[in-house]
């Protein structure tokens, strides 16, 4: 009988023992460490078994496969006959790829868990909610009606609102909390009026029917999907909440935040605007376009001035968020300007960034936890040659790295690499307008990569290599084995997508197929694994070649050179032009080396302001260099409507202390007022 | 089939032979341009084989990372340099690497030389690798911006089929390709660490970008960065001598008199570079670190400008 099951029922099965792990952690409060190892277990498995099933369902490219399970509200979707309740769930090809990617990340989050779990100081503030954030997030993707999806994209926001409380004595994490509450709450209801602008009265709320139904005020849905998804995903101005939430949770938490739910949110956006919208105007792909040049530059930008390893991994997220957009942005011109098969380039692009950010973001999330576990920081400044302590940890944050700075042979270049390529067929475009923006948004990016690269030069530099900053640094010891597994098993995938990017080229073909009509060359048939998006004289990358040049080269010119030349090494104390100084504080620190791009850029950004006290000659007071930076999106933005908010509370207090005649008065004016508006309408 | 790997053998070893050559070529000719009689032009052989003789002192604190890096900077440039054509279009393995990953792969070697500069954990180290960050911030955006200009005019990122475009088509003189060889220009200075972003020659630690992060590198380690620098110089040349003056390149399976006569234009033009380059940097002095962004913001601009001209120009 078991064997009769479709994957998408081992997929239903896996979602709900993982809602089941939630409440059993709680009855097991008793034996922490028995509690840990099943969730975090059987959320691997679980994981995996999702992974796996989405994967087959990915690679034999059936048909979408649905269910209708006799739960939920009673009238959630139009049939034939009337209306019919229950929850409606469906697996198409772009689902079967976000959950495939998702629950990969779920894997890895889950063995890291086990055992980075241990230094959880309140272990029931983080384990009954983490099987929870998983399903939801799953449950997310197999939505087929507004209701399930609503529902479970509020599950997500909740149990992972409740991880990012795991330290809430902490009053910054409290107000984090608050942040991301207020966040998802405004994304949600946002959603909520999308949905019912789509459905228009009509009463049903499947997607299929809203599909059939979706007309009229689509431009509005664009824009109420775009606010909601974006708010969630990390598009400036409404990341504010991501920088302050993702690092609050533990570093497993922290990675699904910004390397799953970020997606999960994207899928969201993508099912909506691509999926039940149909055909789009030709504009709509310019918002997407700027908001996502913005967010990139914008967010690395930030990155690069941070000095919290998790808020700079956190403001990254928000980059390579930009960059999907963008993307996503090209493919929603394209389509609309009628030109599939170059949407379907730009869409891959986005997808391929989705997965390779899955890859990155979770090892490099993880790196920062094992930082974290190691010594106690995650202030750059106070760390330092941690590749001396932590050598495996070390060589597994050098390949996270150089795929976040989106350098070859690694993923992330393959991935901009294929935006670059779709931006390059967009002059073929009529309308004036996307002539002008998509170069620049060109530009844009560009200058965002190679703010990356400087980002984690200079993350990767201050904390890993130079010398000690703290005594924490200096007594870290390497971090466990399920740890260095989990991180192992994520670097491993992203070296091995940067060499055999044209695997996931070909596994994304079906979802191409379903939302343009169109697909890519067949990778598998290029000779040597090149990648050839559009045809072998236009472009192609080979990562493998790439590599393998590299390591020849390189590794001749060092044989030759020990052969023939000297091979012998004497250690000596460091030359520093005859000065050393033996004080470690006189390395570049994380203020110093971000000096230069502080002073080009972010007078512009962030109107920093540099202030040098210089003591007069003989004084014997310390000079000081105070750098004073300003949050433009906070103050122009929230700081407004926090004061609003906070003026109405006021005035509506006064409601508070009324008497019962009052109040009778006020529920009678109420009545009276509804009644006539009636009157009027009806 | 033979003879097309031959070519591109005799490519990666006519890079690497002719680079410090060309870096000794630039040296002799600013001497003589500033009344010096300056030192022969193979020096950089005989330095680079005195380096790779000695015994390589290393810094206590030193990783694994600062060890390896001169090898991956070394061998990424290697790379990145043997797939720009110099005297032949058509190279077998072009389509491993198009311009956008050339242009990548020496962002591959920076990453790790920058890694490198902050290792030993010295202030020197940490100025240049920050420095040369930010030059590298500045250049790439103009660098892709050329890039594009190159790639719309020729509907390809490959560098063999833009080569080939610019030799067979009547491309003419075109706004656009001006404004990106100016670009180009401006942006090999920076990257190549020349006046007036950045001084070869100079030993005042403070004012050095590129030599201040390879400070404590010694013996063959030092020779292996001394040896990509000079690849990176001679790559740039090449590119622009491919790009924008492909005058006599060989085509893909023509006889052996056209590969003699690529070769001889290959070496007039590198000659031609060189003498370009050293005329120059003693016509101009150094600038301030902070000038930088100026000149390289001029370079996107001129980049940017190239790319909305052809945006605009084009299908109308």
């Amino acid at each position: 009988m078991l064997l009769d099951w479709m994957p998408f029922d081992w997929i239903l099965v896996a979602i709900l023992a993982l809602f089941a792990l939630g409440p059993l952690a709680v009855t097991l409060r008793r034996w922490p460490n028995f509690a840990r190892v099943l969730v975090y277990g059987g959320a691997g498995i679980a994981s995996a078994l999702i992974c796996l099933a989405a994967l087959l369902l990915l690679l034999r490219q059936g048909n979408a496969v649905a269910m209708w399970l006799p739960i939920g509200l009673p009238a959630t979707a139009l049939d034939g006959a009337g209306m019919i309740g229950g929850a409606h769930l469906r697996l198409d090809a772009l689902g079967a790829f976000f959950l495939a990617v998702t629950s990969l990340g779920g894997v890895a989050a889950s063995i890291y868990g086990l055992g980075y779990g241990r230094h959880e100081s309140a272990p029931l503030r983080v384990l009954p909610f983490y099987p929870v954030f998983l399903a939801g997030m799953s449950l997310v993707i197999v939505a087929d009606d507004a209701f399930v999806f609503l529902f479970s994209w509020e599950l997500m926001s909740l149990s992972s609102w409740a991880m990012v409380l795991a330290q809430h004595r902490d009053a910054a994490n409290r107000h984090a909390a608050f942040v991301y509450l207020c966040m998802a709450s405004f994304g949600t209801l946002l959603l909520l009026l999308a949905f019912g602008l789509m459905s228009g009265g009509s009463g049903g709320f499947d997607f299929a029917h809203l599909r059939e139904n979706s007309g009229g005020m689509n431009s509005l849905v664009l824009a109420l999907v775009l606010i909601g998804a974006g708010s969630k995903a990390g598009l400036v101005p409404l990341h504010v909440w991501l920088p302050l939430a993702h690092p609050a949770a533990p570093s497993h938490v922290s990675a699904l935040m910004s390397g799953v739910m970020t997606k999960v949110a994207i899928y969201g956006f993508i099912r909506v605007v691509f999926d039940i919208l149909g055909a789009p105007e030709w504009w709509w792909g310019l918002p997407l376009i700027i908001l996502g040049g913005l967010s990139a530059a914008f967010g690395i930008l930030s990155a690069m001035m941070e000095r919290d390893l998790k808020r700079l991994l956190a403001y990254s997220t928000i980059e390579n968020v930009g960059f999907i957009f963008v993307g996503l942005g090209l493919a929603l011109t394209f389509t609309g300007n009628e030109r599939a098969s170059w949407a379907a380039l730009a869409f891959a692009a986005a997808l391929f960034h989705v997965f390779n950010h899955v890859l990155m973001k979770g090892l490099m999330f993880m790196v920062a936890g094992a930082v974290l576990a190691a010594t106690g920081e995650r202030d750059i400044d106070r760390l330092g040659g941690l590749i001396h302590r932590l050598p495996q940890t070390a060589a597994l944050a050098l390949v996270g790295a150089l795929a976040l700075s989106a350098l070859p042979p690694l993923n992330g270049f393959v991935s901009e690499w294929l935006t670059f390529q779709a931006i390059l067929v967009s002059p073929e475009l009529d309308p004036w307008a996307l002539r002008l923006s998509i170069p620049a948004v060109g530009a844009v990016l560009a200058l965002a990569a190679a703010l990356a690269a400087a980002t984690f030069v200079r993350a990767f530099g201050l904390s890993f290599l130079g010398r000690p900053r703290s005594t924490a640094a200096a007594d870290a010891r390497e971090v466990d084995g399920f740890s260095r597994l989990a991180m192992g098993c994520l670097g491993l995938l992203c070296v091995f997508t940067g060499i055999f990017p044209g695997f996931v080229i070909d596994a994304l073909a079906p979802i191409l197929g379903d939302l343009f009509g169109a697909t890519l060359p067949r990778q598998d048939l290029s000779a040597w694994f090149t990648l050839t998006p559009i045809s072998a004289e236009r472009s192609s990358y080979n990562g493998l070649m790439t590599l393998l040049f590299i390591a020849l080269s390189g590794g001749l010119a060092a044989l030759i050179i020990h052969r023939l030349g000297s091979h012998r090494v004497r250690r000596a104390p460091a030359w520093d032009c005859g000065f050393p100084e033996p004080s470690p504080l006189t390395q570049y620190s994380a203020l110093s080396f971000a000096q230069p791009v502080r002073r080009v850029f972010g007078s512009i950004a962030f109107s920093a302001r540099e202030r040098v006290t210089m003591p007069a000659p003989g004084d014997l007071a310390p000079a000081r260099l105070e750098v004073s930076m300003t949050d433009h999106v906070w103050q122009s933005i929230y700081g407004p409507v926090e004061a609003a908010v906070n003026r109405a509370a006021d005035r509506i207090n006064l409601l508070q202390f009324l008497s019962i005649r009052q109040y009778l008065a006020l529920v009678f004016a109420a009545l009276v007022i509804l009644l006539t508006v009636l009157a009027i309408w009806g | 089939m033979m003879l097309d790997f031959a070519i591109q053998g005799a490519q990666m070893l006519l890079v690497l032979g002719l680079a410090p050559l060309l870096l000794g070529l630039v040296r002799t000719l600013k001497a003589r341009m500033l009344g010096r009689r300056g030192p022969n032009p193979i020096q950089p052989y005989r330095d680079l084989r005195r380096l790779i003789a000695k015994e390589a002192v290393v810094a206590e604190n030193a990783s694994w990372l600062y060890r390896a890096a001169p090898y991956v900077v070394f061998a990424a440039i290697w790379v990145a340099a043997a797939l720009v054509p110099t005297f032949a279009t058509g190279l077998v393995f072009s389509w491993s690497a198009d311009l956008i990953a050339i242009v990548a792969l020496l962002g591959t070697a920076r990453f790790f030389l920058a890694l490198a500069g902050l290792d030993i954990g010295t202030a020197f180290g940490g100025i240049g690798a920050s420095r040369e960050m930010l030059i590298a911030i500045l250049a790439e955006p103009a660098m892709l911006m050329i890039v594009f200009t190159l790639a719309l005019l020729a509907g390809s990122t490959q560098l063999s089929s833009i080569a080939a475009f610019m030799i067979d088509q009547e491309v003419g003189l075109r706004v656009s390709l001006g404004l990106a060889l100016v670009a180009l220009v401006m942006v090999a200075i920076a990257e190549n660490a020349r006046i007036p972003v950045d001084n070869p020659a100079t030993h005042l630690e403070l004012t050095m970008v590129h030599e201040a992060m390879v400070l404590e590198y010694s013996a063959r380690h030092l020779a292996m960065i001394e040896l990509g620098a000079a690849l990176k110089l001679l790559l740039y040349i090449s590119l622009i001598g491919c790009l924008f003056a492909p005058f006599g390149m060989a085509r893909l399976g023509s006889g052996w008199e056209a590969y003699a006569i690529g070769l001889a234009a290959y070496l007039g033009k590198l000659l031609a570079g060189a003498f370009a380059l050293a005329l120059f940097e003693t016509s101009i002095a150094k600038m301030r670190v902070f000038r930088v962004p100026e000149f390289l913001g001029a370079a996107l601009m001129l980049g940017l400008l190239a790319v909305l001209l052809l945006f605009v120009t084009r299908s109308v």
